[in-house]
C-alpha cells in the first residue's frame, strides 16, 4: 500500500515539476506572432498583385493557415505551390486556373513621353516601384517592379507596357537533362522485340 | 647546397579521380603559333564573373594597340583593352561563348593592320609603392584569373589577406585532356612566368611557394627547373601525379598541402591561395612591360584540325578565324567545344570570340567525341562516389536533383561539386550526372535570388503599409479635432439660443425673423462645411493634392462665415432697431466680404423661396395670399440685391485703396465665382417664369400679365447681377498693379498655362486642318466641308491661337504689360484649376480615340467586314470618346476665351463666360444621349442586315432568324422614336435660348 502511495506521490510530484518547467518554457520563450503565417508568406513570391483574391501576399497566407487552398497564386506558379505543400504537409495540386495563369516575369515599363503625371500608377503600386510626381514624367524602378500588373489599368492615358524580362548570359539557367529517353527502354535488342509484340 | 631539394615539395593526394586518355600530344607537334589579324575582333564587355565593364569609347572612335576601351563597373569588374590598333566598329549584342549560346554587349573593333602601340607605362618602381597601388595597377591592366572562373585577380589577392598565408600555390596541373595551352606557356615564357611569381609573393608575402605541375609535362618542368635554379629562387616545384582533374583549384591545394578546403569556404580561409601560370605571365606583362591583358595562349585541337597546336591569340579573335588557321576539316567536325572534353561546353556557332578565359578550342570528330550514350536508370552501382573528387554522393544529389529536392540536395552540398564531370564520366548508367547538378545549382541560385527580391518587396510593401497606415491615423486625428471643434461651436450656439428670445420680447417680429433666417443661414453654412470636410478627407485619402489644398482653403472660409455668422447672431438680440440686414451690414462694418457673401446668401434664399412660390402659384393661380407672398419676397429679394451692390461697390472701394491687397482680390475673385453663379441661377429662374408664362398662356389663365411681371422682374434680376459680376471685375485690373509683387508669381502660372493653351490651340488647328483634308480626300465638295463643323473649328483654333501668340508676344516684350495682361489671367485664375483638369480629361479622351481607333484598325486588318466591326463595341466607343473629346474641347475653349482681354473687354468675357457654363451642361446631356439613340439605331440596323444575310445563307433556321429580326425591328423603332424625341427637344432648347 505504502508503495503505491509513494509511487502516485512521486508521479504527483514529477508532473508538477515538469507542469511548471513547461509553463515557464511557455512564458519565457514566447514566439510573437503567427509562425505559420510568417512561413507560409516567407514562401508566398511577394508580388503583391492580388490575384489570389487578397489584398497582398500576407493576407493570402493568412488564408492559407485558415485552410484556403495553396494553388491560387499565379506568380509564384508550380514552386510556391510544391513548397506550401512541403510546408503544410498536404498535397501539391496544379495551380487554379481561375486566378490566371503562371507568366514569364515582367516588368512595367512607362511610355514616359506619353505619360500625363497624373501619379495614378504610383498609387495603384503596391511596392513604390514608381518614381514621380504630379504633372511630372513617371517612370518605373525596374529592379524594385515585381511585375504585378496593378499599375497598367489605372493609367488614363494607357502608357504603361508589361514587358517580358529576357534572359541573358548572366540570368541564363542550364535546362534540366531529359531524363531517361523513352529510345533508352529499349535498348536492348530484345527488349524491343518484346514491346513489339506486346 | 641540395638545390634539388629545396625545389621539390611533398606531394599528398585526394580522394577519387579518374585517367581518361590524355590526347596532349597532338597539339605539341606543332611550335606556338601565331595567327594573322582577323577582319574584325570582337570584345565582350563581360569577360569576368562580376558586373559588365563600362565601354570607354563610341563607334568611330580610333584606338590604339593596349588602350583602355571599357572600365570596371564596380568592385567585381575589370578593364577591358584593345587588342590591335584600328577604329571601333560598333558596340552591339553579339554571340558570345557561353554555354547558353545567347549574346552579350559586345565592343567591335575592326584592325587597321599596323599594330602601333599607345605609351607603354611599366610599374618599374613596384616594389616600392604601396601593395594597394599594385593591386589597383593590376586591375587597370585587366588582369582576371585566366584558369577558368574569371575572377578579378586583384579582388582575389585583397581576399588573400584575410589570415596569414601558408602557402602561394601556382597552379601549372592542367590535368584536362587535350589542353596543352599552360604547358606550351611555360615553355615559352619560363622567365616571364618565375618573375611575374615573384612580384605576387611581394604582394602577398606567403611562407611557402610552390608551383604544381602534373607529371606529364616534363619538358615544361625541366625549364623550370633551370630557370629556378638559375635564380637562386624560393620558389618550390611539386610534381603531381596525372590525374583528373588534379588542376581544380581546392584538389591542388589538398595534394600540395595535405589540407582540405572546408565546405562553403575559400582556400583563403585556410591560408592558401592559388594563380594560374597564365595570369602570373599576365601580370609580370603588366608590371615590367606595361602591356595590359590582350592576349592569351589558347590550344586548338582535335581530330577535325589537320594542324593541331598551340597560338598565342588577341583577345577577341572569332574561333572561325583560329579553325581556318589550324586548317578544319568541315566535313570531320562533329562538335566544337570550348574549353577541355571534361569542363567544356558545346559551342553552336563558331563566330563567337576567344576571350580572356578561353583555354582550349576542340574540334573534335565523331569518332572522338560520340554522341553521348542514352541516359538510364542509376543501378546504384557506387562508381560515382568513388570517383568524385569532392566526396560527394553523387546518386543522393542525381536523386534530388531529379525530384527537385533542392534543400536536399544543399545538404548534401551540392555546392561543393567542382562539375568536374568525373561522375559523368564513370557512370555505366551514362547518366550526365553533372547536367543534372548544373541545374539544380541554378535552379537553386535562381530562387535564391528571387528570394533576396521578394524580400525587399515585402519590405517595400510593409513600409508602404506603414506609411499609409500613419497616414490614414493622422487624418482620422484631425478629422476627429475638427469634429470636436464643430460640436463644440453647435453646443455653444445652443446656448446662446435660449438667450436670446427673452430681451427680443417687444422687438418687431422682424427680429426674429433675421435671427431666423441666420440661424438659417448658419445651419446651410455648417451642412456646406460638412461637405467640404467630408470631400477633403475623401481627397486626402486619394491624395489629391492640389484638391486638398483648395478644399482646405474652402473650409476656412466657410468656418470664418459661420463664425461670423454667429456673431451676428449673437448680436441681434442687443441691436434694438428692427433693421434690415443691409443696414447691419453697413453699421457694422465687419469684413466687407464676408458681408457681401452673407447678403448674396439672403438673395440666393430668397430666390428659392420665390421660385416655390411661384410653382405654387402656377398649381393654384387664384390664391391672393400666395401672390402678395410672393410680391413681399420680391420686394425682399431688391433690397437684398441692392445691398450685394452696394456691398460689391464697397468691395471695389476698399480693394482699391488697400495697398496690400492681396486678401480682398482673393475675396473678389471669390466673389465673382459667386456672382457668375447667381447670374447663372438668375437666368434659369428666368428661364422657368418664362415656361410657366408659356404654359399659363396655353391655359389661358388670368394670371398671365403677373407671371408677365415676374418675368420681367427675373431678368431684371438677372441684368443686375451680370452687371454687379462686371463690376468687381473692372476694378480687378486696377487692383493689380498696386499689388505688383505678388501678381508676378501669379505671372510665372499664367504663362505656363498660357504656352499650354497654345500648345494646345496648335495642335487644334492642325487637328481641325488634318480632319478638312480627311474630308476633301473623301471627295466632300465644297459645300460639305463647309457645312461640316471642322472650318468653323479650325477658324476658332486659329484666332484662339493667334490671341494666345499675341498675348504670349506681349508678356515676353514689356514686362509691364505683362502684368496688365496677368490681371484677368487672374481673374480667370479659379479657372486655372478646372482648366487643368479639363486638359487631363482631353488627354485622356483622345488616348481612349487613340485605342478605340486601334482596335478598329486591327479588326479591319483581320479582314472582320463592316457589319461585324459595326457590331463589336469599338465603333461605339470610338464615337463616345470623340463626342466627349469634343464636347471638352467646347468647354477648352470657353475658359481659354477668357485670358484674351485685347479683343473683348472684361465685362463681356465674364458674360459670356456664364453663359457658356449655364447652357453648355444641359446641351451637352442631351447631345450625348442623341448621339447614343443614333449609334443604338446604327447597331440595330447593322444587326437586322446581319440576320438577314444569316437568313439567306441558313433558310433552315429561318423562323427563328425572323423572330430576331421582328425583335430588332422593334427594338429600332424604339431607338428611332427616342431619337426624334431628343433632337425634338433640342431644337425646342435652342428656339427657348
Ligand atoms: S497571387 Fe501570389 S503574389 Fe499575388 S498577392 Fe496573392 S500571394 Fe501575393
Ligand atoms: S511598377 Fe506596376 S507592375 Fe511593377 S510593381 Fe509597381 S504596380 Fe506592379
Ligand atoms: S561533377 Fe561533382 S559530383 Fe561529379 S565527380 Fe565531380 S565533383 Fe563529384
Ligand atoms: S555511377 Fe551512375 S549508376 Fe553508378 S551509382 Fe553513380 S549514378 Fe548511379
Amino acid at each position: 500500500m505504502f508503495t503505491v502511495l509513494l509511487a502516485i506521490g512521486i508521479l504527483v510530484l514529477l508532473s508538477l515539476i515538469f507542469g511548471a518547467i513547461l509553463g515557464y518554457a511557455n512564458v519565457r520563450f514566447h514566439v510573437e506572432g503567427d509562425p505559420i503565417v510568417d512561413q507560409i508568406d516567407a514562401l508566398l513570391p511577394q508580388t503583391q498583385c492580388g490575384q489570389c483574391g487578397h489584398p497582398g501576399c500576407r493576407p493570402y497566407a493568412e488564408a492559407i493557415a485558415n485552410g484556403e487552398a495553396i494553388n491560387h497564386c499565379p506568380p509564384g506558379g508550380q514552386v510556391t505551390i510544391q513548397a506550401l505543400a512541403d510546408l503544410l504537409d498536404v498535397e501539391a495540386v496544379p495551380l487554379d486556373g481561375d486566378h490566371g495563369t503562371e507568366n514569364a516575369k515582367r516588368v512595367a515599363v512607362i511610355r514616359e513621353d506619353e505619360c500625363i503625371g497624373c501619379t495614378k500608377c504610383i498609387q495603384a503600386c503596391p511596392v513604390d516601384a514608381i518614381l514621380g510626381a504630379a504633372k511630372q514624367m513617371h517612370t518605373v524602378i525596374a529592379d524594385e517592379c515585381t511585375g504585378c500588373d496593378l499599375c497598367v489599368e489605372p493609367c488614363p492615358v494607357d502608357c504603361i507596357d508589361m514587358v517580358e524580362v529576357g534572359v541573358t548570359a548572366k540570368t541564363w539557367s542550364w535546362d534540366k537533362p531529359q531524363g531517361i529517353a523513352a529510345t533508352s527502354l529499349n535498348i536492348i535488342a530484345t527488349d524491343r522485340q518484346a514491346e513489339v509484340t506486346h | 647546397m641540395q638545390v634539388g631539394k629545396q625545389q621539390t615539395a611533398n606531394v599528398f593526394s585526394f580522394h577519387g579521380g579518374i585517367h581518361p586518355p590524355e590526347n596532349k600530344a597532338q597539339s605539341l607537334q606543332l611550335p606556338l603559333g601565331r595567327p594573322s589579324l582577323p577582319n574584325e575582333l570582337i570584345l565582350p564587355l563581360g569577360q569576368h564573373i562580376g558586373q559588365s565593364s563600362r565601354p570607354l569609347v563610341k563607334v568611330g572612335d580610333k584606338v590604339l594597340k593596349g588602350e583602355t576601351i571599357a572600365i570596371n563597373n564596380g568592385f567585381l569588374s575589370s578593364f577591358l583593352h584593345a587588342p590591335t590598333s584600328g577604329t571601333i566598329a560598333a558596340i552591339e549584342e553579339r554571340l558570345i561563348a557561353h554555354p547558353s549560346g545567347l549574346s552579350d554587349l559586345c565592343i567591335i573593333l575592326s584592325p587597321d593592320g599596323n599594330e602601333t602601340w599607345t605609351t607603354l607605362e611599366p610599374l618599374n618602381n613596384w616594389q616600392d609603392i604601396s601593395k594597394t597601388d599594385v593591386l589597383a595597377y593590376l586591375s587597370e591592366m585587366g588582369i582576371i584569373g585566366m584558369g577558368g572562373a574569371g575572377f578579378p585577380t586583384q579582388v582575389k589577392l585583397q581576399g588573400a589577406h584575410k589570415n596569414p598565408l601558408t602557402h602561394f600555390i601556382i597552379n601549372a596541373a592542367e590535368c584536362e585532356p587535350y589542353i596543352t595551352a599552360d604547358d606550351m606557356l611555360i615553355r615559352e615564357k619560363t622567365l616571364e612566368l618565375v618573375l611575374g611569381i615573384e612580384i605576387l609573393q611581394h604582394l602577398v608575402e606567403a611562407d611557402n611557394i610552390v608551383i604544381g605541375i602534373e607529371d606529364n609535362k616534363p619538358t615544361a618542368i625541366a625549364a623550370l627547373k633551370s630557370v629556378l635554379t638559375e635564380r637562386n629562387s624560393k620558389i618550390q616545384i611539386a610534381v603531381v601525379p596525372t590525374k583528373y582533374p588534379s588542376g581544380g583549384e581546392k584538389q591542388l591545394i589538398q595534394l600540395l598541402t595535405g589540407k582540405e578546403v572546408p565546405s562553403g569556404q575559400y582556400p583563403a580561409d585556410i591560408g592558401v591561395l592559388c594563380q594560374n601560370v597564365g595570369t602570373c605571365v599576365a601580370v609580370h606583362d603588366a608590371v615590367t612591360l606595361g602591356k595590359p591583358l590582350i592576349s592569351r595562349f589558347t590550344t586548338l585541337t582535335g581530330d577535325a584540325l589537320k594542324n593541331p597546336q598551340n597560338v598565342e591569340v588577341l583577345l577577341g579573335t572569332p574561333v572561325a578565324h583560329l579553325l581556318e588557321y589550324a586548317d578544319s576539316e568541315p566535313k570531320k567536325l562533329s562538335r566544337l567545344i570550348m574549353g577541355g572534353p571534361m569542363m567544356g561546353y558545346t559551342l553552336d556557332s563558331a563566330v563567337v570570340p576567344i576571350v580572356k578565359t578561353s583555354n582550349c578550342i576542340l574540334a573534335a570528330s565523331k569518332k572522338e567525341l560520340p554522341p553521348p550514350a542514352p541516359e538510364q536508370a542509376c543501378i546504384r552501382c557506387g562508381m560515382c562516389e568513388q570517383a568524385c573528387p569532392a566526396s560527394l554522393l553523387p546518386q543522393q544529389l542525381l536523386w534530388f536533383s531529379k525530384s527537385q529536392e533542392f534543400e536536399k540536395a544543399e545538404h548534401h552540398n551540392l555546392f561543393d561539386c567542382i562539375e568536374c564531370g568525373a561522375c559523368s564520366y564513370v557512370c555505366p548508367s551514362s547518366i550526365p550526372l553533372v547536367q543534372y547538378y548544373r541545374h539544380s545549382k541554378s535552379s537553386i541560385r535562381e530562387a535564391r535570388e528571387a528570394n533576396v527580391k521578394s524580400d525587399l518587396a515585402k519590405q517595400r510593401f510593409e513600409a508602404r503599409k506603414a506609411r499609409q497606415d500613419a497616414e490614414a491615423a493622422e487624418k482620422e486625428a484631425k478629422r476627429l479635432a475638427r469634429q470636436k471643434a464643430t460640436s463644440d461651436k453647435a453646443t455653444d450656439k445652443k446656448k446662446a439660443a435660449p438667450a436670446k428670445p427673452a430681451p427680443t420680447a417687444a422687438a418687431a417680429p422682424v427680429t426674429s425673423d433675421e435671427s431666423k433666417k441666420l440661424k438659417v443661414d448658419i445651419a446651410i453654412g455648417k451642412s456646406k462645411l460638412k461637405k467640404l470636410q467630408k470631400q477633403l478627407l475623401e481627397a486626402q485619402e486619394n491624395e489629391h493634392v492640389e484638391e486638398i489644398n483648395s478644399l482646405q482653403l474652402q473650409v476656412t472660409d466657410q468656418e470664418k462665415t459661420i463664425a461670423s455668422l454667429e456673431e451676428q447672431l449673437a448680436q441681434i438680440p442687443s441691436a434694438a432697431p428692427a433693421a434690415p440686414v443691409a443696414n447691419t451690414a453697413k453699421a457694422s462694418p465687419a469684413p466687407v466680404s464676408d458681408e457681401l457673401k452673407k447678403a448674396k446668401v439672403d438673395v440666393a434664399l430668397i430666390g428659392v423661396k420665390l421660385k416655390k412660390l411661384q410653382k405654387q402659384l402656377i398649381e393654384t393661380p387664384d390664391d391672393q395670399e400666395l401672390k402678395d407672398k410672393i410680391s413681399a419676397f420680391e420686394t425682399d429679394l431688391k433690397a437684398a440685391q441692392d445691398t450685394v451692390s452696394k456691398l460689391s461697390e464697397n468691395t471695389q472701394a476698399s480693394t482699391s485703396t488697400s495697398t496690400a491687397a492681396a486678401e480682398p482680390k482673393a475675396s473678389i475673385s471669390d466673389e465673382l465665382k459667386k456672382l457668375k453663379i447667381d447670374a447663372a441661377i438668375a437666368k434659369a429662374a428666368v428661364k422657368k417664369v418664362e415656361k410657366a408664362l408659356k404654359k399659363a398662356e396655353e391655359i389661358n389663365a388670368p394670371e398671365i400679365d403677373a407671371i408677365r411681371q415676374q418675368l420681367k422682374e427675373a431678368q431684371q434680376r438677372a441684368d443686375e447681377l451680370e452687371k454687379a459680376l462686371a463690376n468687381p471685375e473692372a476694378t480687378a485690373p486696377k487692383a493689380v498693379p498696386a499689388q505688383a509683387k505678388p501678381a508676378t508669381n501669379l505671372d510665372a502660372d499664367a504663362i505656363k498655362k498660357r504656352k499650354i493653351d497654345l500648345a494646345i490651340a496648335k495642335a487644334g488647328v492642325k487637328k481641325a486642318e488634318k480632319n478638312i483634308q480627311l474630308l476633301k480626300e473623301q471627295g466632300k465638295d465644297e459645300a460639305e466641308i463647309n457645312a461640316s463643323e471642322w472650318p468653323s473649328k479650325l477658324k476658332e483654333a486659329q484666332d484662339k491661337l493667334a490671341a494666345l501668340e499675341k498675348d504670349q508676344a506681349a508678356e515676353t516684350s514689356t514686362p509691364s504689360v505683362a502684368k496688365e495682361a496677368s490681371a484677368p489671367a487672374a481673374t480667370t485664375n479659379i479657372d486655372a484649376d478646372a482648366a487643368k483638369k479639363r486638359k487631363i480629361d482631353l488627354a485622356i479622351a483622345k488616348a481612349g480615340i487613340k485605342k478605340a481607333e486601334k482596335n478598329i484598325q486591327l479588326l479591319k486588318d483581320q479582314s472582320k467586314d463592316e457589319s461585324e466591326i459595326e457590331a463589336s463595341e469599338w465603333p461605339k466607343k470610338l464615337i463616345e470618346a470623340q463626342q466627349k473629346l469634343a464636347a471638352l474641347e467646347a468647354n477648352e475653349s470657353a475658359p481659354a476665351a477668357t485670358p484674351t482681354p485685347a479683343s473683348s473687354p472684361a465685362e463681356k468675357t465674364a458674360n459670356s463666360t456664364a453663359d457658356s457654363e449655364a447652357k453648355v451642361e444641359p446641351e451637352m446631356d442631351l447631345a450625348t444621349q442623341i448621339k447614343k439613340e443614333k449609334i443604338a439605331v446604327a447597331l440595330a440596323k447593322a444587326q437586322i442586315n446581319k440576320l438577314n444575310k444569316r437568313l439567306e445563307n441558313s433558310p433552315e433556321d429561318a423562323n427563328s432568324i425572323r423572330q430576331e429580326i421582328g425583335a430588332a425591328e422593334k427594338r429600332l423603332q424604339s431607338a428611332e422614336t427616342l431619337l426624334e424625341k431628343l433632337i425634338h427637344s433640342q431644337t425646342n432648347m435652342q428656339e427657348n435660348r
